[in-house]
């Protein structure tokens, strides 16, 4: 398939994609389970791509990821609270510090660049250790800033131990999917550039990486600050999303579970990380809901289903995937409109064949 | 007496060090014996952490999981059994948790790489903490009271539980017991030498399957021993009751040295009366914080921590 | 004679009480073939792993083209083992990681094959263009640096067509034949733009016709691009086909130098590898 072929079906898939959801919009409920899932899953998307471009593509294994997510949350929540509502949501702060707002897409860039900048240190000073050390140090780390923005003397910016809240939010689904979309185009474009190939050869052999010229710290802390960048910028999303944001939800538990969607897609695939995101959110939230219910058929209870019983059944297909197709459900593959199209036409050639053979 | 002691002391100094640091003593008293005892709790985690890391080179997140499931185990057997019988089972039903844990998800990933078996580490955790929160429907567990070691004492003028007291020595028994163990019986030159070498332990014929379980067997009972004294203290159980103290224990080995059982003793007591005196200066929110910026120091200004061997990449 | 390209002075790499390599002093002339030979754990390796980074040598200097590359003195602890300080290297020291070195023109090899195993053989090439590409994150992930990466996968295409690898471009390199994968190494190596070869086992694992090819490509590459190669090798076959000059150590020190025919004959090298009797 040629170049321009490629691009010409890509931007028809993508206008098909935004026109479908505009449509849906406008024709079904929104208040919907379907746009729910629509919603959160394109934001997780974005957070298990970001974390999957460190985990998958340069082999560093971070469990830090809740504590950009947070940064991101927060700069955008500080920076777009209306000026006549900080009265209110500061009350114990008197209104807190920062008296202005700036635009929602502002408000975003700079959450994953205040990401990004916390990542940069950070990595400096992490980054030279080795995979689980590395693991366990970026989890302190998030958890030193979880502890942070609590902090009340800190409280005239990050409003304490307090929610934030009455931030702008978005009620079209398009909104997410545009942000997303051009988050994870650029991830994309990233991977298959020759920083990409670095980044895999790093993965790949760190000392033969090395005996190639490519600085090892330097390239590490590049991929962790763009990480951290989209993880930022997830963040504000989820803020956006929410509605508000408290410092205390960014645990650890949430960049387990972050990862854990990762090894679902298969670690090294970014459209993975987008498939398991939009399942894992899907089944969560709606199509395994049914497990935390107590259902009778007649008299008869159907054992076992009771609240709790969906998070049981993940944990084990989890861990069903983890020990015994450890791949998850792309490997290292990604979804691309070549490979359909060449599985495609070689399907159509294979039929034609059969079909001549049997004209013969 | 205590005040004699402390005025003793200050005289035998003649300065104002000493008394600033026995004043110090006397107002944080009750920190301090709080830090001695959760100081001994966490290294009965961290014992298990640092065996299973120093053998597998393997971060057992579950350890901190399978250390609260201890708790729920005894939780619900006590409210059958009388507490003489459910001690017991606690720690053999949680050995075996233990002892199933690693077979079923550390076993079949032995060759895999190592981040393969870190994140079924991880995803052991979720699944132990889904679990209870499944069985326990959400709400928190009272820990039945365990006579003599729930009784208060006083110690020079602070009001504390036995356990307090017990626990130390507890600790330290279990350590001698330990560590006598690895240095003169068969099992414990053979978890020796598997974690010197993996692969050489294994082609001289050691069986690496009995060592493994060996470790996680002596992990998980420690715990279940830690979990007891734990909850007397902190009688509420939640599915994530395991979480932060399996952390703090494992920043402890880290601390001690990974692979060193005195290093994670000691790292342990350090860290429960460092965070237990930044509690009584009031510094709260920072006392979880504070055990992780020492993780961090420690690992970059002395990765191989106070007691830990120094390795080389070979290439 | 030509010029000395690559020298080393008084390398020491001590590990605790160890020492892998003692004091060696040696020189690699420009366009010359070297070869580094000795018996098992002579320290032949961690020189190599002195010269490209991977280890900061104890004490002693490495030049390129006359130009102090690495240096290093005994400091606190290492002062006893290394049985007095360094006056010499004490003012300068110079350590600098692997991809510099790669960076300043030393390429090398791997004893036991280092390729990228799960990609394919051009990009296990065209990775090593990415140290010497002209852009940043920004304009690779823009896609303004479309030139450069022409220009990268037209070197590329031009390397592998050269050491006739071109028609496996699309393999994985892990399943490649061992005597390709070995090829397919060297070709990663020439891709940074060395000046310096350094070769670490090249013959290792292979028949003696194989070997006989090997030594005309090395030779065939040299000449290509101009290189100076130091290597390391048992096979004493090979490295008399190929080598100008041999160096021969034992336990860290050098105990013999001078062309194959005077290593051959030279009685302290008898002795080395006496009842080590290697393919020779």
């Amino acid at each position: 398939m040629t170049n321009k072929k490629r691009i010409i079906i890509s931007s028809a898939l993508i206008v098909l994609l935004f026109g479908g959801l505009w449509v849906m919009e406008l024709t079904m409920n929104t208040a919907s389970m379907l746009f729910v899932v629509l919603k959160k899953g394109a934001i997780y998307a974005l957070l298990v791509a970001a974390i999957n471009l460190l985990q998958g593509f340069t082999g560093l294994f971070s469990l830090g990821e809740a504590g950009f997510m947070l940064l991101g949350a927060y700069t955008f929540a500080i920076f777009t609270i209306p000026v006549e509502m900080r009265e209110n949501i500061y009350q114990y702060y008197d209104g807190g510090l920062v008296q202005f707002t700036i635009p929602v897409w502002a408000a975003l860039i700079l959450g994953g660049l205040v990401a990004a900048f916390f990542a940069f240190l950070i990595g400096f000073v992490v980054l030279k250790l080795k995979s689980d050390y590395l693991a366990i140090a970026t989890l302190g780390f998030a958890e030193i800033l979880r502890a942070i923005f609590q902090w009340d003397k800190l409280g005239v910016i990050t409003n304490g131990s307090n929610i934030l809240r009455s931030f702008p939010g978005f009620s079209s689904v398009l909104f997410p999917f545009g942000v997303v979309g051009l988050c994870l185009a650029a991830m994309m474009l990233l991977i298959n550039s020759s920083y990409g190939r670095a980044y895999k050869a790093m993965r790949d052999d760190e000392i033969a990486a090395e005996a190639m010229g490519i600085n090892l710290f330097k390239t590490k802390l590049q991929a962790f600050v763009i990480s951290s960048f989209f993880a930022g910028i997830g963040g504000g999303l989820l803020a956006m999303y929410q509605l508000t944001v408290k410092a205390s939800t960014f645990t650890a538990a949430l960049s387990d579970e972050l990862l854990l969607i990762a090894v679902i897609g298969g670690i090294g695939s970014i459209t993975g990380s987008v498939l398991a995101s939009f399942l894992y959110i899907a089944a969560n939230e709606w199509w395994l809901r049914f497990l935390d219910q107590e259902t009778f058929i007649g008299a008869f209870k159907i054992p076992l289903l009771r609240s709790g019983f969906r998070k049981v059944v993940f944990s084990v297909i989890i861990m069903l995937i983890v020990l015994f197709y450890r791949r998850g459900l792309m490997g290292t593959r990604e979804f691309s409109i070549t490979g359909i199209y060449e599985k495609i036409t070689a399907f159509i050639k294979k039929k034609k064949a059969a079909k001549g053979g049997a004209g013969k | 007496m205590n005040e004699f002691l402390l005025m003793g002391m200050a005289e035998i100094s003649g300065g104002g060090f000493f008394q600033a640091i026995a004043g110090f003593f006397q107002t944080n008293l009750p920190y301090i014996l709080a830090g001695i005892s959760v100081g001994g709790q966490y290294a009965l985690i961290a014992i298990g952490y640092t065996m299973v890391y120093g053998i597998l080179r393997l971060v057992n997140f579950a350890h901190g999981d399978v250390f609260m499931t201890a708790g729920l185990i005894c939780f619900y057997i006590s409210t059958v059994s009388p507490l003489i019988i459910s001690l017991p089972l606690t720690v053999l039903f949680t050995v075996a948790l233990g002892f199933t844990i690693e077979k079923v998800a550390y076993k079949p990933l032995r060759n895999a790489p190592r981040t393969s078996a870190m994140i079924s580490a991880l995803g052991m955790s979720y699944l132990i903490q889904n679990l209870a929160l499944y069985i326990t429907g959400g709400l928190s567990k009272q820990y039945p009271q365990i006579p003599f070691i729930s009784n208060s004492v006083t110690i020079w003028g602070a009001t504390t539980k036995m356990v307090t007291v017990v626990t130390p020595i507890l600790v330290i028994l279990l350590v001698v017991a330990l560590v006598t163990l690895i240095k003169y019986t068969k099992i414990g030159m053979a978890m020796r030498s598997v974690a010197d070498d993996f692969e050489t332990s294994r082609l001289m014929g050691i069986k690496i399957d009995n060592v493994i379980s060996m470790t996680f067997i002596i992990g998980t009972f420690l715990a279940s021993i830690g979990s007891m004294l734990y909850f007397t203290n902190y009688t509420a159980i939640v599915p994530s009751s395991g979480a932060m103290p399996g952390l703090k224990a494992f920043v402890a080995a880290v601390f001690g040295g990974i692979g060193s059982i005195p290093g994670a003793v000691i790292g342990a007591f350090l860290i429960g009366i460092c965070e237990n005196i930044i509690k009584g200066l009031g510094w709260t929110t920072f006392s979880d914080a504070f055990t992780f910026a020492l993780l961090i120091i420690v690992l970059i200004f002395m990765p191989s921590g106070l007691f830990g061997e120094k390795k080389t990449d070979k290439v | 004679m030509s010029e000395v390209i690559l020298r080393l002075d008084n390398l020491t790499m001590q590990f605790g009480g160890v020492t892998a390599v003692d004091s060696l002093s040696m020189e690699l002339n420009e366009g010359e073939i070297v070869a580094l030979i000795g018996p098992n754990g002579a320290g032949k390796t961690t020189a190599f792993n002195c010269i490209t980074g991977v280890y900061t040598p104890t004490n002693g200097a490495i030049y390129l083209e006359g130009r102090k590359i690495i240096a290093n003195h005994p400091k606190r602890r290492g002062i006893k083992t290394f049985g007095g300080s360094n006056k010499k290297f004490e003012k300068d020291v110079i350590i600098r990681t692997p991809d510099k070195i790669t960076k300043l023109g030393i390429a090398r090899t791997f004893q036991n094959i280092r390729l990228f195993k799960d990609e394919t053989v051009f990009d296990n090439v065209l990775v090593a263009k990415h140290m010497r590409s002209r852009q940043n994150v920004l304009t690779a992930m823009l896609r303004l640096n479309f030139k450069e990466e022409a220009r990268m996968r037209k070197e590329t295409k031009e390397l592998l067509e050269m050491q006739d690898l071109y028609r496996y471009k699309d393999e994985i390199a892990g399943s490649l034949p061992y005597g390709l994968q070995r090829r397919l190494e060297i070709a990663r190596a020439l891709a940074t733009g060395p000046k310096v070869l350094l070769l670490d086992e090249p013959a290792a694992g292979m028949n003696p016709n194989e070997t006989l090819e090997l030594s005309e490509f090395i030779r065939d590459i040299k000449e290509h691009y101009g290189l100076s190669v130091l290597l390391i090798e048992h096979h004493m076959d090979f490295v008399n086909q190929i080598a100008d000059r041999i160096y021969v150590l034992d336990f860290g020190k050098l105990i013999a130098e001078g062309t194959p025919d005077e290593i051959s004959n030279n009685p302290a090298v008898i002795e080395a590898y006496l009842g080590v009797d290697e393919d020779a």
